[in-house]
């Protein structure tokens, strides 16, 4: 390729990158910064990060460190179990046969095309009839569904578990069950993990639900709690470096997650693609 | 026998969540849509739900605010799906090119607003466009430039801004993806003929990968129908966004708002229908210009 060729190609793919950092390096600035830095759009103030911290946990008596631990406990638990279910449903749709297979499969895909805001109302009602509303539990449970996870997982069936490895384990007289947990599942780990990175995004970003079911603050997700202080921020600006700061930290566990387990969702993202 | 009893055993829970948190909604809300509290004569006695038909159905269809807002995610739509499916696949293609530098440390830089929570980025993206907070409407007005993000007409744009900027890597990386997939000796035998990069990217390589630009221009429509979490936080600081500014923030005021369940479920049920009418239309359309 020509020389401009290569230039052009590199100058696009560093605007595209510039664009995508500049605003998280922003946050990490205005995280650092005073008060008055802030309103005065400086981009470097004076540095009082520890100052803002303490601030963030101390605000309306520490409440944020309780959202926190909340949306830890819906994503990371509920990611897990979803992960769980869902590669089960995968693998039975792989390796079984029964009649009506397809039809059910394609329920399971039209699944995936329902908005959630059409399920709230009729999820809110029954929640209230059971008496669950306004608990973990009304967040929890409908975030375990997860329709495209058991996709996946059929897709993730298909490649890592051989049909011949199950007709061995039959032949030693393990039972179906067993098999599936002593040896089936251990070659569907890392399909596993992938559906477990889906599902952490998902719940951690969930956002409507837990606004429909929740009224009480020591129950909500970080993002519902920090759209609500954001919504205070507007009357009272002190809350706006504390919002600052609890994005901040909210953003770091995914960020985490996805650079430890970066090689999990690329192969969970071809499977989805390619497919 | 005892494999079908592991089939079920292994297929229930899923099962008994699509049942509860997916058919059993899904149904109440078309249940509900035939609804309607009624008030008693002189607003006494206590309430009952009476059979209403198609009325709330009418009630919506007839409501402006409502077409408004389905107005609004058309235009939205087709703002947002061609500069997130284009922007993408011209993304991948450059990676793919070969030429491009430090190409995994560019993917991850792409990918990074994707681990950023929809309402999060919505927050950055909103002081981003807050005078006295943003460095970007500083540096407009330093050329002497006045520009409100959050105006009658620019409103929609910082929305589809804020969106594409959180899926743009995500998007881009399943695009790449399919690209490695692509058989070399296709790429080769295309140089031979006398392709240059430009001709076999548009000509060759994207055609190719045809199947994941259907896939994720179809994901997209789905959550673009959606919108609910970008305007309803830019609605704390703009009059220009509404309470029913889209179908999803109109069923939520209808909801909890206004307490009006049937007409709620409605929009609901339109939303849906509107929902699976546009993706099977994409569907088909896509798969005819295949012949």
């Amino acid at each position: 390729m020509t020389l401009l060729g290569r230039t052009t190609v590199n100058v696009v793919v560093g605007v595209a990158v510039l664009y995508t950092l500049l605003p998280v390096t922003w946050l990490v600035l205005a995280a650092t910064k005073d008060v008055d830095a802030l309103f005065n759009s400086e981009l470097f103030g004076d540095f009082s990060f520890v100052e803002n911290v303490k601030n963030l946990f101390a605000m309306d008596k520490g409440l944020y460190s309780r959202w926190y631990l909340n949306s830890l406990l819906y994503a990371v638990v509920g990611a897990a179990v979803s992960a769980f279910i869902s590669i089960a449903a995968g693998y039975a749709f792989d390796k079984y046969a029964f009649r009506h297979k397809e039809k059910l499969f394609g329920l399971v895909l039209a699944a995936v095309m329902v908005p959630q805001t059409v399920l709230a109302l009729p999820l809110y009602l029954m929640a209230s009839g059971a008496g669950l509303v306004n608990t973990f539990w009304a967040v929890f449970i409908p975030a375990l569904f997860n329709p495209f996870g058991v996709y996946l997982g059929r897709v993730f069936s298909q490649g890592y578990v051989p049909g011949e490895v199950l007709e061995a384990a039959r032949i030693d007289g393990a039972g179906d069950l067993a098999t599936y947990f002593r040896v089936a599942l251990r070659m569907l780990g890392p399909g596993v993990v992938t559906l477990f990175l889906f599902q952490l995004t998902t719940i951690w970003n969930n956002f409507f639900l837990p606004m429909v079911m929740l009224s009480d603050q020591k129950l909500y997700p970080v993002s519902l709690g920090l759209y609500q202080w954001n919504s205070s921020a507007t009357v009272s600006p002190e809350y706006y470096p504390v919002v600052i700061m609890g994005s901040l930290f909210a953003v770091l566990p995914l960020i985490l997650a996805f650079m430890l387990l970066q090689r999990f969702w690329k192969a969970g993202m071809t499977a989805g693609a390619v497919k | 026998m005892r494999g079908k009893l592991a089939c079920a055993v292994l297929m229930a829970p899923f099962f008994l969540l699509l049942v509860t948190v997916f058919l059993v909604p899904t149904g109440t809300a078309i249940w509900l849509s035939f609804f309607a509290a009624d008030q008693p004569g002189l607003g006494f006695g206590p309430e009952s739900t009476v059979f209403v038909g198609l009325r709330s159905y009418g009630a919506v269809l007839s409501d402006p605010t409502f077409l408004n807002g389905l107005g609004t995610v058309v235009l939205y739509c087709l703002l947002y799906i061609p500069l997130m499916v284009v922007g993408a696949l011209a993304l991948a293609l450059l990676l793919d090119s070969g030429v491009a530098k430090l190409r995994s440390w560019a993917q991850m830089s792409l990918y990074l607003p994707h681990a950023v929570p929809g309402i999060i980025a919505a927050l950055i993206w909103l002081y981003l466009y807050t005078p006295g907070l943003s460095p970007i409407v500083d540096l407009f007005a330093q050329a002497d430039i006045q520009i409100n993000f959050l105006g009658l007409h620019t409103v929609l744009p910082s929305i589809v801004n804020i969106a594409l900027w959180s899926n743009l890597g995500y998007n881009m990386v399943i695009f790449y993806a399919a690209l490695q997939a692509v058989p070399r000796e296709v790429l080769e035998a295309s140089v031979v003929d006398g392709a240059g990069p430009v001709k076999q990217a548009l000509r060759i390589k994207t055609p190719l990968v045809r199947g994941a630009i259907v896939t994720v221009g179809i994901f997209t429509l789905i959550w673009a129908l959606q919108l609910f979490t970008e305007p309803v936080l830019l609605s704390q600081s703009t009059p220009m966004i509404s309470a029913r500014f889209s179908p999803s923030m109109y069923i939520y005021d209808a909801a909890f708002t206004r307490n009006n369940y049937g007409l709620a479920a409605a929009a609901s049920v339109i939303l849906l229908a509107f929902t699976v009418a546009l993706s099977y239309g994409v569907t088909r359309w896509t798969n005819r210009k295949a012949v």
